[in-house]
C-alpha cells in the first residue's frame, strides 16, 4: 500500500517537473522570440499556469485527501470561491513580504506580482488542492510531526524547498557580473523554480528512504 | 593671502600676509572678500615675486550647500568676475596659475578618492604666448606632483629634494623656434631627472622597500640618457651646423627622459603601498583567537564559579607578565620598542593563558560527565539539538561573514544587512511554528480532527514582525549613494534643510523633525509613566519631566537658525553667529548634566514607606497627582516587596506593613532608555535635520526587536531565564550595521558628515580632538546606539513579564505557592540571584563581543586574502578601517553600557539597605 502510494507520489511529482521543464521549451515553437530569460515576464505567466493547471487535474485524479463526506454542488461551488479567494490573497501577501524584503516599489510592479503568483502557484495551490481552504489544517502541517500522509510530507518538503530556492535566488542580483539573469526578478523566479523542482524529486526518495520512521498518525 | 592654514604651515615664511579663519565651512564670504579687498593693490604695488591667494568659498559652498544650489551659481560668478579683473592687472611677465586642490562629490563633500574628487581643473595664463601650437582639443590630464617642480623652476630655485613630479615641459618653450624650444626643454627635464636620481639614491641608502633591480633598471636608464645628453649637447654647441636629424634625437631624448620620470614615480607609489604578510597573518590569528575565547567563554561562564579566577583574571596576569618580559628585553638589547608588537605579544599571552586553564579544566568537566552514564546519551541528544538550534542564527551570521569577501557585496551590504535581519526574524518565527510553540496544545477533540489553532498572542507577534519589517524597508530610503553605482541617487533627506529651495516644503520638514522630537519625548515618558519611574521627586526624574523637553526646544532652536538662508535675517546675522552656536552648547551641557545625574543616582523609584502607619498593604494615595488613568496604570506596576528581615521582625509584632516602591521592576531599564534618550538627541544633533526620521526608526525597530525577542521567548519557554539567546544578540547587531547604513552612511571616505564637527563651532578648532570625537560619534551613531542598549536584550523580558506568561523555574514555583497574591517581580528576580544577574551581564557582552568580533574578522581576512585585489583600496580597505573603528566604538559603548547596569545596581544594593535601617 505504502510503496504503492510512493510510486504514485513520484510519478505526479516528476510529471510536475516535466511541465516545467516543458513550460520553458514548448512556447518557443509558438511564440516568435520566446525565451526564459528575453521574456521572462510571458515565461512566468506560461508555468504558473501550467503548473497551476497540471497541479488541479493531478489532484482530481489521484485524490489524494479522499473528502469524508460527499458534499453537494453548492458546497463544491462555495469551496472553489474560497480557494480563488485564498490563491489571490496569498499573492497579495506574497508581493507585500517580496516587496519588504527590498523588492522595488513602484518599479517593475508587474514582475514582482508575477513572481509572487508563481511563489503562490507553487506553495499555496498546492497546500489548496491537498489540504482544501482550511487554514488550521496548513498550520498543522507545517509544524513538527504535523504531516498525516506522504502527500502531506512532500508537500512540506516542496513547499519549504520553493521558498529557500527564491531566497537563495534573491543572492546573486547584487553581483557585478552583468548577466541577463541577475535582473529583478528572474535569479529569483529561477531560484524558486529549482528549489520547486528540487523539493519534487527529492520528497518521494526522502519519504522512501525514512519510511520506517514516518509514522502518520491515522484519523 | 586667504586660507590661514598656510601660516601655520609656513610660520613667518612670508613678506607680506593678509590671512582670514578658514576651518568653518559655514562661513562662505570671509576669506574671499579679505582677499578680493587686498589682491589688486597687492597686485598693482608689484612688490612680490610670487604671490599666494586662496580662495574658499567653492570649497565651503559645496561642504555646505552642494554643487548645485544658487549659492554655488554666486560663488562661482565671483570667482569668475575676479579671474576677470584680475588679469587686467597683470604683467607681461607674470605668469597665473589657477589650480584647485580638488574637486567634489554630488554633495559636495571631498576626501575621497573617486574620479570627482581627485579631478581638478588647472588654468594657466600668461600675457605672452606661452604654447607654440593651439591649446589640444580635448584638455590633458596632469598629476599634482607636477606642480612642485614646474614652479620651483619657474622661479628659478632649485627642485625640492623629494619631489618625484615630472616638470611641465610647454611652460619653459620659450619664444625662439622649434629647436631651441626643445633644447631649453631638454636642459629642464635633465635637471628635474637629476634631482628625482638623487632622491632615489639617498633613498635607496635609507629604506630598502625600493625593490633592487627596478632601481637598477632606472639607475642605468638615467645614465645612458644623460650621457646621450652631454653628447648632443656637446654635438651642438661644437658646429654651428646643425645636424640634420636634431629635431628626432631631441624629440626621442625628451621622450626618454619622460620614460624615466614616470618610470620612477610608479616605482615609488608602487612599493610606498606594501604590505607586511607576517604581520597580517598573527594580526588575523589573534582576532580569530579572541573570537574563539568570546565564544567559549560565553559558553563557560554558566558553568563554575572558579571560572572568573581561572580564566579572567591568571590570562590577564600571563599577559602583563609577557608584556614586561618583551618590554625588558628591549630594553636589554637597546632596541626601539614596538609598541604595536608588544601590545600583540601581551595580548597573545593571556590568549594562550586562558587556552591553557580552560584545557586542564576540560578533562576534569569531561570525567564528571562521564561518570553519569544514562545522562550522557541524552546530554548528546540535547547537545545535537542545541547544535541544530544554533545553525540558523549562526548560519546567517555565517552569510553576513562571507558577504564582506566580495567586493559587489560589500557595496551592497546597505541591502544586504536588512534582507539577512528580515530572514533572521522570519526564521525565528518559522521555527517557533514549526516547533509548534504557536499553536495552543491540542485538545482530544482537535486531535481528533486533526486541526490546530493559534495562540492569542501569535497576532501580536506577527504584529510586531510586520512593523519590523516595515521599519526595515523604511530605513532603506535614507540611504548613502557609493560611485561604484552610478545609476544610484543619494536620499533627498541627507541634504541638511538650509539646501532646500522651496520654502513651504522646508517650514514643513522642519515642523515635522520637530514633531517627531517631541513625539520621541512624549514616548519615552510616557513608557517611563507607565512603569512608575516617573514618580518620585530625584532629580534625575526631573531632569527627564523638564529637561527633555528643554533639550528638544534647544534642538528645535538650533535647527531653525542653521537652516534659514544666510541673507533672510539681515541685520540679525550676527545674533544669528551667536544662536549657532549656544544652542549646540546647550544640549551639549543638558545632556551631559542628564548623562551625570544618571551616574550620580540612577534610582528612578518612588518608594512609599507605610511602615509608620502600620496600616493596610494598598497606600490610599499614590504620591504623584494624577490623573484616573495614570492612577489605574501605575498600580499594577507595584513592585511590593517586604525585606525577609523587616518582615520577620514585623510578623513577630504582628503589624502587617509594607514598603511600596513604585519603578523598581523596570529600575535598570529605566537608566538605560533614559540614557539611550539623551545620546540619541545628541547623535541627532549632530546629524542632519531629516535624519531624525531614521533615528525615529531606530528607536522603533529596537523597541520592536526587544518585543519580539521576549515575545519569541514566552512562547518558547525556554529554560533558561538568565541568557539571551544568540538569535537575538545576532539580529541586535544586524540592526546596528543596517542602521549605519540608514543614518546615511558608507564606508567610503567622501561619506563621511564633515559637517558635524561644526555643530557648535562657529570658528576655528584649537584641537584635532574634539572634531575627531564628534564626526566619530556621527558615524558610528548606529553602533553606539545599539551596543550601549545591549544590556536591554538581558532586561527586557523580565520588564514585559506578564502574569499569565510568566515561566518560573520549578524551584521557584514551589516558594511562590506559599504566597497567595502573585507578585509581579519584573526585574528584582535578576536582584534574587545577584550571582546569575553577573554571570548573565557578561555572557550577553561575550555573545555581543564575539558576533562583532567575527564580523571584523571576516573584514580583515578580506581585506588581507584580496590585497591585490582591483578594488581593495576603493572597497575592501575602507570597509576594513570602518569596521574596525566600528568594533572599538561598539566595545567601548559595550562596556559603558554594562557599566551602567551595573551602577545602578550599586544603588539598589544601597537602597535596599538604607531601606533595612530605617
Amino acid at each position: 500500500m505504502k510503496e504503492a502510494e510512493i510510486r504514485r507520489l513520484l510519478a505526479a511529482n516528476l510529471l510536475c517537473a516535466l511541465s516545467i521543464v516543458l513550460t520553458a521549451v514548448v512556447p518557443s515553437f509558438f511564440l516568435e522570440g520566446f525565451t526564459v530569460l528575453g521574456t521572462h515576464l510571458t515565461w512566468l505567466c506560461v508555468c504558473s499556469v501550467c503548473v497551476g493547471a497540471l497541479n488541479v487535474i493531478l489532484h482530481l485524479a489521484l485524490k489524494p485527501s479522499q473528502s469524508p463526506k460527499r458534499s453537494s454542488f453548492a458546497q463544491k461551488i462555495s469551496r472553489f470561491l474560497k480557494c480563488c479567494i485564498y490563491f489571490f490573497m496569498s499573492c497579495i501577501l506574497f508581493h507585500a513580504i517580496i516587496v519588504l524584503y527590498g523588492a522595488p516599489l513602484i518599479e517593475s510592479v508587474t514582475e514582482t506580482f508575477l513572481f509572487a503568483v508563481l511563489l503562490s502557484t507553487f506553495t499555496t495551490l498546492q497546500c489548496l488542492c491537498i489540504l482544501g481552504p482550511n487554514i488550521q489544517a496548513w498550520i498543522r502541517v507545517f509544524s513538527k510531526n504535523g504531516a498525516m500522509s506522504i502527500w502531506e510530507s512532500s508537500l512540506q518538503i516542496t513547499t519549504v524547498c520553493s521558498i529557500l530556492g527564491a531566497w537563495f535566488g534573491a543572492f546573486p542580483i547584487p553581483l557585478d557580473w552583468d548577466r541577463p539573469w541577475q535582473v529583478w526578478p528572474i535569479s529569483c523566479s529561477l531560484g524558486a523554480t529549482f528549489g520547486y523542482m528540487a523539493g519534487l524529486i527529492i520528497a518521494p526518495l526522502w519519504i522512501h528512504w525514512n519510511r520506517k520512521q514516518l509514522t502518520y498518525k491515522s484519523r | 593671502m586667504g586660507d590661514d592654514t598656510w601660516e601655520g604651515l609656513f610660520p613667518k615664511k612670508f613678506f607680506r600676509s593678509y590671512f582670514f579663519p578658514s576651518f568653518n565651512v559655514k562661513d562662505l564670504h570671509t576669506v574671499d572678500d579679505g582677499i578680493l579687498q587686498h589682491l589688486y593693490p597687492t597686485v598693482d604695488s608689484g612688490e612680490w615675486d610670487m604671490l599666494i591667494a586662496h580662495f574658499l568659498g567653492v570649497d565651503h559652498c559645496g561642504h555646505k550647500h552642494g554643487p548645485d544650489h544658487p549659492e554655488m551659481a554666486k560663488k562661482l560668478t565671483q570667482m569668475n568676475e575676479m579671474l576677470r579683473s584680475l588679469v587686467d592687472h597683470l604683467g607681461n611677465d607674470t605668469l597665473l596659475l589657477v589650480a584647485g586642490d580638488h574637486g567634489m562629490t554630488e554633495t559636495g563633500d571631498h576626501g575621497g578618492d573617486s574620479e570627482k574628487e581627485v579631478n581638478a581643473a588647472l588654468f594657466v595664463y600668461s600675457r605672452t604666448p606661452l604654447f607654440g601650437s593651439g591649446p589640444p582639443e580635448e584638455p590633458e590630464t596632469i598629476p599634482q606632483v607636477n606642480l612642485v617642480p614646474t614652479v620651483a623652476l619657474l622661479l628659478g630655485v632649485p627642485i625640492p629634494y623629494s619631489n618625484i613630479g615630472e616638470v611641465m615641459a610647454e611652460l619653459f618653450s620659450g619664444d625662439g623656434d622649434t629647436v631651441s624650444a626643445a633644447l631649453q626643454q631638454l636642459s629642464v627635464y635633465h635637471i628635474n631627472a637629476k634631482q628625482v636620481d638623487r632622491f632615489l639614491h639617498s633613498y635607496s641608502l635609507v629604506a630598502q622597500d625600493l625593490p633592487a633591480e627596478q632601481l637598477q633598471h632606472l639607475q642605468e636608464l638615467f645614465s645612458s640618457t644623460v650621457e646621450e645628453h652631454t653628447q648632443l649637447l656637446a654635438e651642438v654647441q661644437g658646429t654651428t651646423l646643425v645636424p640634420p636629424e636634431l629635431e628626432s634625437r631631441l624629440g626621442s631624448l625628451i621622450g626618454r627622459f619622460q620614460l624615466y620620470l614616470r618610470e620612477a614615480r610608479a616605482v615609488c607609489t608602487q612599493s610606498w603601498a606594501r604590505f607586511h604578510p607576517l604581520r597580517m597573518v598573527g594580526g588575523c590569528i589573534l582576532v580569530a583567537a579572541s573570537c574563539l575565547l568570546c565564544y567559549v567563554a560565553s559558553e563557560l561562564a554558566t558553568s563554575s564559579d572558579s571560572f572568573y579566577r581561572s580564566c579572567l583574571l591568571y590570562p590577564l596576569l600571563w599577559g602583563l607578565m609577557g608584556a614586561a618580559l618583551l618590554g625588558l628585553a628591549h630594553i636589554f638589547t637597546q632596541e626601539g620598542l614596538d609598541l604595536l608588537l608588544v601590545s600583540s605579544w601581551a595580548a597573545a599571552a593571556s590568549q594562550m593563558g586562558f587556552f591553557w586553564h580552560w584545557w586542564v579544566q576540560h578533562p576534569k568537566r569531561a570525567r564528571l560527565v562521564g561518570s553519569q552514564p544514562p545522562l550522557a546519551s541524552s546530554g548528546l541528544r540535547q547537545r545535537l539539538r542545541a547544535w541544530l538550534g544554533l545553525a540558523f542564527p549562526m548560519g546567517i551570521l555565517f552569510f553576513r561573514c562571507g558577504a564582506m569577501f566580495s567586493d559587489s557585496f560589500v557595496v551592497a551590504e546597505a541591502r544586504v544587512a536588512p534582507f539577512l535581519l528580515a530572514s533572521l526574524v522570519m526564521l525565528l518565527v518559522g521555527k517557533l511554528h514549526w516547533d509548534g510553540h504557536l499553536t495552543v496544545p491540542e485538545s482530544p477533540k482537535q486531535q481528533l480532527l486533526g486541526f490546530s489553532s493559534y495562540r492569542k498572542d501569535i497576532w501580536y507577534l506577527l504584529c510586531l514582525v510586520a512593523v519590523l519589517l516595515v521599519c526595515v524597508r523604511l530605513s532603506g530610503f535614507f540611504h548613502q549613494c557609493r560611485e561604484e553605482i552610478p545609476q544610484c541617487r543619494p536620499s533627498l533627506f541627507l541634504s541638511p534643510l538650509a539646501s532646500l529651495r522651496n520654502t513651504r516644503a522646508k517650514n514643513l520638514f522642519y515642523l515635522l523633525c520637530v514633531a517627531l522630537l517631541a513625539g520621541l519625548v512624549y514616548a519615552v515618558r510616557s513608557w517611563l509613566r507607565h512603569y512608575g519611574n516617573l514618580n518620585s521627586s530625584d532629580p534625575l526624574v526631573l531632569f527627564v519631566r523638564w529637561g527633555f523637553p528643554l533639550v528638544v526646544l534647544c534642538i528645535a532652536c538650533y535647527w531653525a537658525v542653521a537652516s534659514s538662508t544666510d541673507d533672510s535675517l539681515g541685520k540679525l546675522q550676527e545674533l544669528v553667529q551667536v544662536a549657532v552656536v549656544a544652542f549646540p552648547w546647550a544640549v551639549y551641557g543638558l545632556a551631559s548634566v542628564g548623562l551625570l545625574l544618571l551616574l550620580c543616582n540612577p534610582m528612578t523609584v518612588f518608594a512609599k514607606d507605610t511602615r509608620e502607619s502600620a496600616g493596610s498593604i494598598v497606600t490610599p494615595y499614590l504620591g504623584v497627582p494624577s490623573s484616573e488613568v495614570d492612577f489605574l496604570h501605575v498600580i499594577p506596576q507595584i513592585y511590593k516587596r517586604m525585606q525577609e528581615s523587616q518582615k520577620s521582625r514585623l510578623e513577630r509584632g504582628s503589624c502587617r506593613a509594607t514598603v511600596a516602591a513604585y519603578g523598581l521592576g523596570s529600575v535598570y531599564s529605566a537608566a538605560l532608555v533614559i540614557a539611550l534618550t539623551l545620546l540619541g538627541f545628541l547623535l541627532m544633533l549632530l546629524h542632519s535635520e531629516r535624519l531624525s526620521f531614521a533615528f525615529l526608526l531606530l528607536f522603533l525597530e529596537a523597541f520592536v526587536l526587544l518585543h519580539i525577542h521576549t515575545c519569541a521567548r514566552g512562547l518558547a519557554g525556554d529554560a533558561e531565564p538568565f541568557s539571551v539567546p544568540w538569535y537575538a544578540v545576532i539580529s541586535w547587531l544586524l540592526a546596528a550595521s543596517q542602521f549605519f547604513y540608514s543614518t546615511g552612511h558608507q564606508p567610503i571616505f567622501p561619506a563621511i558628515h564633515w559637517n558635524a564637527a561644526f555643530v557648535g563651532f562657529h570658528l576655528d578648532h584649537s584641537t584635532n580632538l574634539l572634531p575627531a570625537v564628534l564626526v566619530g560619534a556621527n558615524t558610528f551613531a548606529s553602533h553606539i546606539l545599539f551596543a550601549v542598549g545591549c544590556p536591554l536584550l538581558l532586561l527586557w523580558p523580565f520588564v514585559c513579564e506578564m502574569p499569565n506568561s510568566q515561566r518560573k523555574k520549578p524551584k521557584k514555583e514551589a516558594r511562590e505557592e506559599l504566597q497567595e497574591v502573585e507578585e509581579h517581580m519584573m526585574e528584582m528576580r535578576l536582584r534574587e540571584s545577584p550571582e546569575k544577574f553577573s554571570v548573565a551581564l557578561l555572557q550577553l557582552g561575550l555573545k555581543y563581543l564575539f558576533v562583532l568580533g567575527t564580523q571584523l574578522l571576516a573584514c580583515v581576512c578580506a581585506a588581507m586574502i584580496l590585497r591585490r585585489h582591483l578594488m581593495v583600496w576603493k572597497v575592501f580597505a575602507p570597509k576594513f578601517l570602518f569596521e574596525s573603528l566600528g568594533f572599538v566604538v561598539s566595545s567601548i559603548c559595550l562596556l559603558l553600557g554594562i557599566s551602567l547596569v551595573m551602577r545602578v545596581d550599586c544603588a539598589v544594593s544601597t537602597w535596599f539597605s538604607q531601606l533595612r535601617l530605617r
